[in-house]
């Protein structure tokens, strides 16, 4: 299918960027390449320098070292006008004073594109985000979802060479989260646009993004595909920031952890012997109810309903708390003593003392 | 603005409605016996008794042209100030203010203050301090009315910077301009398509409050000896009461509408702030 807003995808690459505000360093040096087409969300905590570092390729922040390449060309010293981008705000950015139909062709007005072509593409862009309807309308007639599905289709009318999103999702409800971000990835794909995402929420990056970088105090720690995320997490760092972990004590010898009765491999790079907390999933650990199960005794603490899972948490013996994940069919209350063992999948771990 | 009935705190201390009544009417009759009586007296026709039109129309008869040109010469001096201080205000104050807001807002308290201090300072002292500036004013740029609008411009700073503040704040000036820029709108543009159009209530509410202050300033037009309208006014009501009347009473109104407007900009037309 040919798409009207066919778009040639570029390649984007950040090397070695350096931001400094003041005395604190936002960005330490931050690499990334983007494939064209690919879909890269930046996920990290706030002050991580990820908004930076999407507001430096924007030329929205001067950088104070390293490049910034859009298929090749450096545009380090470009202003953000002349970098062809399409951003989307993590505010609501639509002006108040146009319609939304003026508000979509605003960037092809900048490009001196003729008023009528102006208009229909600006109306094949609000179709695109299903909001063909309501072109007459202004922003504060519009919901806060509705809004933003202006902006990306504002964002997106002028076919630029790389599309940002700054935490586009963080002002909406859940459930109108979870809808645009599905829709967004859906038009991002048909379209093959490269695009920067933007995000603290570590589940929307893991659910949209071909890739995911984490960044940590300006820096990437670890950059790969979702599952390699969760998977194989590079710093304890990772672990910890992506899906949720279990802190298991227990002494690493010779790259074997030994945590709770049970050796695990130890993922990431080599570290000196000694005692460590290892990161262990709630789904690696296994819960058992019945009285001839074996494993580590262990008391229910709390037990949560999620949908098509059930989360327990349980207290070992010697005081530790696990998180455990678990089908519903097993219902533990609070106090039952119940067995817990562990699947013993490699984890990542970190130095204690 | 208002509407603060519904959490209003009774104290018991609240007057009557007749006490309340009363004091309304009081303080309108100390505003408005002096201007019916200015506007009875335009009317008067001598100490005969009897009412005539004749002052009303000898204003702007032809034949009374020149007793009157100093007049209307300083009626067109004030519009001239009044021109150019609306401009040194959008010109000066408005780049300063959207400049400080965007990108140096740690200067917004000092930026405050500045311009909150022509209304601490009595218009005498500030005389005093401008006779010796305008001495050299006057031998680099002359001695026309127009350049009494530098003085005016610093008069005007609390008002207008208070009027453009309010929608400064309402408006999210950082996100709109930076969603400007990056669909490709250069900073003239932004200012132009975005920004202005978005503070335009804010702007018009400066403009027209600077308009009424220069039409009522008196004492620095008086003490540099400059002719503008206030001064014409006190200078012809020693020749001819009649004409000083008509004239303060259509300044007046001329001010009021102004005012008007103003009000009006804060309650219609804001489909910017919903």
């Amino acid at each position: 299918m040919s798409t009207p807003l066919a778009i040639a995808p570029a390649t984007v690459e950040l090397d070695a960027v350096v931001k400094q505000f003041g005395a604190h360093r936002a960005l330490d040096g931050i690499s990334l390449q983007l494939e064209p087409g690919e879909f890269v969300a930046l996920l990290g905590p706030s002050g991580c320098g990820k908004t930076t570092a999407l507001r430096a390729l924007a030329g929205l922040e001067a950088v104070d070292g390293g490049s910034i390449r859009i298929d090749g060309n450096d545009v380090s010293g470009l202003p953000t006008n002349k970098r062809d981008i399409g951003m989307v705000f993590q505010a609501y950015s639509l002006f108040p004073h146009l319609t939304v139909l003026e508000n979509v062709e605003f960037g092809l007005r900048m490009r001196k594109v003729a008023a009528a072509e102006r208009r229909v593409r600006a109306q094949e862009a609000l179709d695109l985000v299903g909001l063909g309807e309501r072109g007459e309308r202004f922003a504060h007639q519009l919901s806060g979802g509705q809004q933003q599905r202006v902006a990306l289709a504002r964002a997106l009318v002028t076919r630029p060479r790389v599309l940002l999103l700054d935490e586009p999702l963080s002002a909406l409800d859940a459930k109108v989260r979870v809808q645009l971000r599905e829709q967004i990835r859906r038009i991002q794909t048909e379209l093959g646009i490269t695009t920067l995402f933007v995000t603290h929420d570590q589940e929307e990056a893991l659910a949209v993004a071909d890739r995911v970088a984490v960044m940590r105090e300006g820096r990437i720690e670890q950059i790969g595909t979702p599952e390699e995320l969760y998977v194989t997490p590079a710093t304890p760092f990772v672990a910890d920031f992506v899906g949720l972990s279990n802190r298991v004590p227990g002494t690493l010898t010779a790259g074997t952890i030994t945590a709770a009765g049970t050796t695990f491999a130890l993922l990431g790079a080599p570290q000196p012997d000694g005692p460590v907390l290892a990161y262990v999933r709630p789904e690696d650990v296994v819960l058992a109810t019945t009285e001839t199960a074996t494993g580590l005794a262990a008391t229910v603490v709390a037990s949560s309903f999620l949908g098509s899972l059930r989360r327990t948490s349980v207290r070992l013996d010697d005081g530790t708390l696990l998180s455990v994940q678990h089908e519903v069919a097993l219902q533990p209350a609070p106090g039952d003593v119940v067995r817990i063992a562990f699947r013993g999948t490699p984890v990542s771990a970190t130095p204690v003392g | 603005m208002s509407r603060r009935v519904g959490s209003e705190v009774h104290l018991g201390l609240a007057p009557s409605r007749v006490t309340r009544w009363a004091i309304l009417i009081v303080v309108a009759a100390v505003f408005a016996i002096p201007l019916l009586s200015l506007l009875v007296f335009s009317f008067s026709a001598g100490l005969g008794g009897g009412y005539t039109l004749d002052h009303w129309t000898g204003l702007f008869d032809p034949e009374n042209a020149r007793p009157y040109r100093t007049l209307f010469q300083a009626i067109g001096n004030s519009f001239l100030l009044a021109v150019v201080t609306v401009a040194i205000v959008l010109v000066l104050l408005l780049p300063t203010m959207l400049l400080v807001h965007m990108s140096f807002p740690r200067l917004r308290r000092v930026l405050e203050f500045i311009c909150i201090i022509p209304i601490t300072v009595p218009a005498i002292v500030l005389v005093v301090g401008l006779a010796p500036v305008y001495s050299i004013v006057v031998q680099v740029l002359g001695g026309s009315i127009w350049t009494l609008a530098f003085a005016y411009g610093i008069l005007v700073l609390p008002y207008a910077y208070r009027a453009i503040q309010a929608n400064l704040d309402g408006v999210p000036v950082v996100t709109l301009s930076e969603a400007a820029r990056s669909l490709g709108a250069s900073w003239p543009v932004v200012l132009w398509r975005v920004l202005l159009p978005n503070l335009r209530r804010g702007v018009l509410a400066a403009a027209f409050i600077t308009v009424a202050v220069v039409l009522g300033e008196f004492t620095i037009a008086s003490l540099l000896n400059r002719r503008n309208l206030q001064t014409a006014l006190l200078q012809i009501s020693t020749s001819d009461g009649y004409v000083a009347a008509i004239l303060s009473l259509l300044s007046l109104a001329f001010a009021f509408v102004l005012l008007l407007i103003i009000g009006r900009l804060g309650s219609v037309g804001n489909r910017s702030t919903p």
